[in-house]
């Protein structure tokens, strides 16, 4: 059984967007602050700090969730992918963040990355999904710019572009 | 915000698990999918001493079928519980519920028990088990003890658990084709409910209807589905006895009117889905 008590800050192993990496974290940690602080990983933006807003979503293990309602201490020896794992190195943007772009579907961008995440993760469920279904993921978040059509429209392309 | 400091422990068996919450009772709080704590823990509306996480003991994370009952442990996802092949054959109230449990993102990681346990009075799978007059499986160093959900929803918040028991799983009873209804009223889709409304054909007479909103805790009935238009006098009865209660979504009188408005619809959907399994 693992156990690290208050003010005791213990080494996190996990997989970040394919690279190993280690760092310490003590309990309380959230993983929100633990990729943006502890690893240098600012892509993940936070909003409300109590799993409201959606803008800290990223997949732990291929899923969708928020790591604002998620420990550091957690996530040992998984898997996480923020939205710096989408683009091409060369910063070519995948088909879902240029469909974002085509549409318009981010004004400021502060909400888009959890936003990105969470789709990553639905569409690879289901490809093909109805506007209804894009809604209904897309009401998981909130973004004050939009008015949520630019991205609905942005996931719909992607949709479209499915055989 | 940040939660203040506690203690972290990450059992391997629920036997762990169970024996930390005897030695800690209720300092300690169990983590399994953390979308309701992490939120206290967050806001500071609560300061355990110790967090006791369950959420990857492989025996809690399973959907076992009992023949008569489905168990679903203490680590099951409500997403995966969406996901099961034979949820919408064998628990279609628990089916039509599941989608308006949080969001997807949140589903991913919020647990059934969880939900169940933490009580909070509109929430849709506490009034799902309420309905379907499931139960509740309570593991401690003591043994174990059996509650129908009925005992062990007291109040807002407040359950028949003791603080050295663990919620290890919960039971709905196999409801192959029974007609069901469930509809909810909240600010945005995800929401906590206003008013959230279930209901179960039982026969050709009874309809167990279930209401989550208007008090502590789930609010369930048997009312003759053959009363027709009598069924809308009935259940607003009902709310003018539950009375309901003010929070800052909604006034008592706003709830009332949401339940009399809604109740009818959801009853008369579960009758339709019940003469549909029949034809």
């Amino acid at each position: 059984m693992r156990r690290v008590s208050r003010d005791q800050r213990t080494r996190v192993t996990l997989t970040l967007n394919g690279r190993k990496l280690s760092a310490d974290a003590e309990p309380r940690l959230l993983l929100s602050d633990f990729l943006r602080h502890a690893l240098g990983a600012t892509g993940t933006h936070v909003g409300c700090e109590h799993g409201i807003c959606g803008c800290c979503t990223v997949m732990i293990d291929g899923v969708a969730q928020r790591s604002c309602l998620t420990l550091a201490v957690q996530v040992e020896g998984r898997e996480v992918q923020t939205v710096e794992s989408l683009a091409a190195p060369d910063g070519t943007l995948n088909p879902l963040q240029q469909a974002f772009r085509n549409n318009h579907a981010l004004q400021c961008g502060f909400c888009t990355p959890g936003i990105l995440m969470s789709f990553t993760d639905y569409l690879a469920r289901n490809p093909k999904p109805t506007t209804e279904e894009i809604r209904d993921v897309l009401s998981g978040h909130i973004c004050r710019c939009t008015g949520y059509a630019g991205i609905v429209a942005a996931v719909e392309e992607v949709a479209k572009s499915v055989p | 915000m940040k939660p203040r400091p506690f203690d972290y422990a990450q059992p391997d068996t629920a036997e762990e698990a169970i024996a930390l919450l005897a030695e800690y009772g209720d300092e300690a709080r169990v983590l399994a999918g953390g979308q309701s704590l992490l939120p206290m823990l967050n806001l500071r509306l609560i300061d355990p001493q110790l967090l006791i996480d369950i959420s990857r003991i492989k025996e809690l994370d399973v959907i076992r079928d009992l023949g008569d009952k489905i168990e679903i442990g203490a680590a099951v996802t409500q997403n995966k519980l969406m996901a099961w092949p034979q949820l919408r054959q064998k628990l279609p109230l628990v089916a039509a519920a599941l989608p308006y449990v949080g969001h997807f993102q949140t589903r991913n990681r919020g647990t059934v028990c969880g939900s169940i346990a933490h009580a909070d009075p509109s929430s849709e799978l506490p009034l799902a088990l309420a309905v379907s007059g499931g139960e509740v499986v309570l593991s401690s160093a003591r043994g174990t003890r059996i509650l129908p959900a009925s005992e062990f929803q007291q109040d807002m918040l407040t359950t028949a658990r003791e603080a050295d028991e663990l919620v290890a799983a919960v039971r709905f009873p196999v409801a192959a084709g029974q007609g069901v209804g469930f509809h909810e009223v909240a600010r945005r889709h995800g929401d906590f409910a206003i008013i959230a409304v279930a209901a179960a054909v039982e026969n050709d007479k009874a309809i167990r209807v279930g209401v989550g909103g208007m008090a502590g805790r789930p609010m369930v009935r048997s009312i003759n589905g053959n009363a027709g238009a009598a069924i809308g006098a009935v259940v607003g009865e009902w709310a003018e006895e539950l009375e309901g209660y003010e929070d800052l979504q909604a006034s008592a009188a706003l709830r009332r009117d949401l339940f009399r408005n809604l109740g009818p619809h959801v009853i008369a959907a579960a009758t339709k889905a019940a003469r549909k399994g029949e034809a």
